[in-house]
């Protein structure tokens, strides 16, 4: 049998050529995102808007009475609920914000209250498998530790980069990270898929991921100006990621193969966060070659980034083949 | 490079079977078999969205612990003015904003009014609880220091934990966690729990009882307007209280409260049928109620519950046993709740829910079902990738995987971790990550074989080459995930937990032991080519 090659021996694909291009690709969307966040806004759960979460199934039902049920929600005077199917068919998301007008820390846990009696009296066969609220004063607080973890995250991870390479690499990786955090959050705030704790923790995670395979090309192209030192760099940066490609491809294979049966068989809850992360491994291995590698070329990385690291042997070696 | 000696063998096989050991409670019970109790049981827990069970978040208003310090300042100064000899006449109270001030009548008393006050603001031992000042040569000014209130209100946390936990111990739930969390909070967790509505309630209620005298001589038109006849104040009824309007007028002072209670049990008056709580004072609260009701022979008194009244009967002869009855409408279900209440104490602080999740048994048993589903497809897809892809290396990647599930479980369960539903998410990440690692290795040796490397060597550079990048990328993860597990909440912290896990034994795993299965298998074949 014969193995399994995902990228061919020998690819060479220019890459670098169509780096102004696919750049100004990449700026369009980033700019189109934090649009689509700006005018669109996200649609927050409970988590970071507040209000009252409730999951239901219609144990008799085939199919959730949706409509007598946004009826019966409203009736009760906190507005519109946002109802979605949630699993099966007799299954629903109810989900409220917490009115204007209703003030107190409790008014939210009171409200959840009400509105389930509401619903057991109504519907008999109704039952309720979640219920969660959260205090406009909780919501807030999760709302900025999350954003703190995000930005927190960014500046850590670029640290180090820029420790272990140089400062080009850690500008280059950060800058890479912010494309792949703002399309994922323009992703949100296109389909308005409920944004919660769990997509903090999705971008989280694409950040610690994707950038697994900027550092791969980023560590090949650190030993590649250390041992071709008179190619140019556009060449030298193609030859990178090429050799590299099949790792990039891999292991971006590897991980979608895990996530995607997670994203069609695994609990609902779950959809937002896998999907977060599955949309996240692609941005993240577009942007490890078409943000990371070019970046380089516009902030000058040469093969003396790396002199300081050359050793006296290495030193004489490269002076007795007659290099600069 | 690839030298293995056998101390070094045995000691990574000791590690790994350790860990491997201790994740066989936790797969045992995932399958639903029940673990010999004599044997040791370290196993994950499952979180609340998993195994069901009600989360709730109570905070208490720090505003209110100042309140009822200034509140009970005010009494003892007033005591301690009347008992002066001569009576040291003061007036124009005044509680509001943070602070105590009062006028002395007579500018004469006021330094005597000074030493009758030290002893109040100085707390035990060298600290002030007090600042006391005067204004307008009449006027003190008493205004509790900042130590001294967060000292009162951390105290008053501790105690609120106590309460809570008392009540909640009187439902008989099973293993609840009880947590303070910051200054103000308190976190409660009861797995199983599918109905918090009975604890809330439990909880809700302060509990704090009092027996006032009603004053029988205001006129009912001023207690309609709220207006108190002097030294009295204006309680409103419980809701569904039986009539006499919706307020009465109870006299300041001389009444006694029920905090000395040795227990309280609901039960229902035999005449009435009515349901009751009865209480039982201790000693020194026994004789107060003795004394007041010996006292207040045909007057009637109020029983007052966290500031509302429950009835006011009428004291028809003294009650000297100690004990006494509670009625005022309430149904057996509110009457068991009260006399829990009454048992643990009076909670020192109001408790607001601030926050709530409740998860449905089925619910949760779903999700795990689901989870798991999705875990074992997602396993076997990556298992068959990777040996499709690289062959012998690939087994090894493989057999490397299915160590590294079982070390994170086991060691999830040797630090009594919580397994929660993103924690699932979070382990099929880890397998998909995991074998990243064998991916850069095996790619490289391709590589250097490529390049015209012998076997050895190219398997050598391979480990040796791929390990920079490996650990690079694992350290930007772990970053994230530490972040993560610093500022998440919840269910969420579950999830960095077993990707920070899944990190380190992947690169055990991975890295490590295949190198060590690799070399074995080199140094028995020796073999010229590989297929890679």
């Amino acid at each position: 049998m014969r193995l399994l090659k995902m990228v061919p021996d020998d690819t060479n694909i220019h890459f670098l050529k169509w780096r102004l291009p696919f750049f100004i690709v990449s700026a369009l969307l980033i700019a189109a995102s934090w649009a689509l966040v700006l005018t669109q806004g996200f649609n927050f759960g409970v988590d970071f808007a507040g209000g009252v979460e409730i999951q239901a199934t219609f144990t008799q039902s085939k199919q959730a009475p949706v409509a007598e049920l946004r009826k019966e929600v409203r009736s009760l005077g906190f507005g519109d609920p946002v109802i979605q199917r949630f699993g099966a068919d007799n299954q629903v998301s109810i989900r409220m914000s917490l009115p204007k007008n209703i003030k107190g820390d409790d008014a939210a846990d009171k409200m959840a209250d009400q509105v389930v009696n509401s619903l057991r009296a109504k519907f008999p066969d109704f039952h309720r498998d979640y219920k969660g609220s959260v205090s406009g004063k909780v919501s807030s607080e999760l709302f900025s530790k999350g954003l703190y973890s995000l930005l927190f995250a960014m500046i850590a991870i670029s640290i180090y980069i820029w420790v272990r390479f140089e400062w080009q690499f850690g500008v280059g990786a950060l800058l890479a990270l912010f494309h792949d955090v703002s399309l994922t959050l323009g992703m949100f705030a296109l389909t308005q898929m409920e944004f919660d704790l769990n997509i903090v923790a999705a971008i989280l995670t694409i950040i610690g991921y994707s950038l697994n395979d900027t550092i791969v090309v980023y560590d090949r192209i650190r030993e590649n100006l250390k041992k071709y030192r008179k190619m140019p760099l556009p060449e030298l940066l193609d030859l990178s990621v090429n050799e590299t490609l099949a790792r990039t491809v891999m292991t971006s294979a590897t991980m979608l193969i895990a996530l995607i049966p997670l994203l069609l068989f695994g609990p609902p809850s779950l959809f937002g966060l896998t999907a977060a992360i599955t949309l996240g491994i692609f941005v993240g291995t577009y942007s490890s070659i078409y943000m990371a590698a070019p970046l380089l070329v516009w902030f000058g990385v040469t093969s003396h980034s790396f002199v300081p690291t050359e050793t006296a042997a290495e030193r004489q070696d490269r002076i007795a083949r007659g290099e600069a | 490079m690839l030298d293995f000696p056998t101390w070094k063998k045995a000691w990574l096989w000791f590690l790994v079977a350790i860990a491997a050991l201790a994740a066989v409670p936790s797969l045992v019970s995932i399958a639903g078999v029940g673990w010999p109790a004599h044997l040791p049981d370290p196993e994950v827990n499952l979180g609340l969205d998993l195994a069901g069970g009600s989360h709730i978040l109570l905070e208490a208003d720090p505003n209110q612990v100042a309140t009822q310090r200034i509140d009970s300042m005010a009494e003892s100064v007033r005591n301690a003015m009347r008992e002066a000899s001569p009576r040291i006449q003061i007036g124009d109270i005044s509680t509001r904003g943070g602070q105590l001030s009062f006028m002395v009548a007579n500018p004469v008393d006021l330094d005597r009014a000074r030493e009758l006050l030290l002893p109040l603001v100085n707390g035990t031992g060298m600290t002030r609880e007090w600042s006391l000042s005067v204004v307008d040569e009449t006027r003190f000014v008493l205004k509790p220091t900042q130590a001294a209130l967060d000292k009162a209100v951390s105290d008053a946390m501790d105690t609120a934990v106590e309460v809570v936990r008392k009540r909640i111990d009187a439902l008989g739930t099973r293993e609840p966690t009880i947590i303070r969390e910051g200054d103000t909070r308190i976190v409660v967790q009861v797995p199983g729990l599918q109905d918090p509505t009975q604890l809330k309630k439990l909880l809700g209620q302060t509990a704090k009882l009092e027996f006032k005298l009603v004053d029988t001589t205001a006129l009912p038109s001023d207690i309609a307007k709220g207006i108190a006849p002097p030294g009295d104040e204006i309680v409103p009824f419980v809701e569904g209280a039986q009539g006499q309007g919706s307020a009465i007028a109870v006299k300041r002072l001389g009444g006694i409260r029920g905090d000395n209670l040795t227990n309280a049990q609901a039960g229902v008056n035999p005449q009435t049928n009515e349901n009751i709580v009865n209480i039982q004072f201790n000693q020194q609260g026994g004789k107060r109620f003795a004394d007041l009701t010996t006292q207040n022979v045909n007057k009637p008194f109020a029983i007052i519950l966290d500031g509302k009244v429950l009835s006011a009967p009428n004291i028809n002869e003294p009650i000297l046993g100690g004990s006494a009855q509670i009625s005022g409408s309430f149904t057996a279900e509110s009457a068991n709740s009260l006399a829990i209440a009454l048992r643990s104490g009076a909670l020192p602080v109001d408790l607001k829910v601030i926050e709530e999740r409740t998860v449905g048994a089925t619910l949760g048993a779903d999700s795990i079902h689901r989870g798991l589903v999705a875990m074992g497809i997602g396993t076997g897809l990556v298992l068959l990738f990777m040996v499709a892809t690289y062959g012998r290396f690939g087994v090894y990647a493989d057999c490397a995987l299915v160590l590294n599930a079982l070390m994170i479980l086991g060691i999830m369960a040797i630090m009594n971790t919580t397994l929660t539903l993103p924690g699932i998410a979070g382990f099929v990440l880890t397998i998909g990550a995991a074998v990243d690692a064998n991916v850069l290795i095996n790619e490289r040796i391709r590589e250097e074989r490529k390049r015209g490397r012998r076997v050895m060597q190219a398997v050598e550079f391979g480990y040796k080459e791929a390990s920079r990048a490996i650990y690079d990328a694992n350290i930007t993860n772990v970053i994230a995930a530490l972040l993560l597990f610093l500022f998440g909440q919840g269910p969420v912290k579950g999830f960095a937990v077993v990707l920070v896990i899944g990190v380190i034994t992947s690169m055990f795993t991975a890295v490590t032991i295949t190198r060590m299965w690799v070399a074995g298998w080199l140094r028995k074949t020796r073999p010229s080519d590989l297929r890679i």
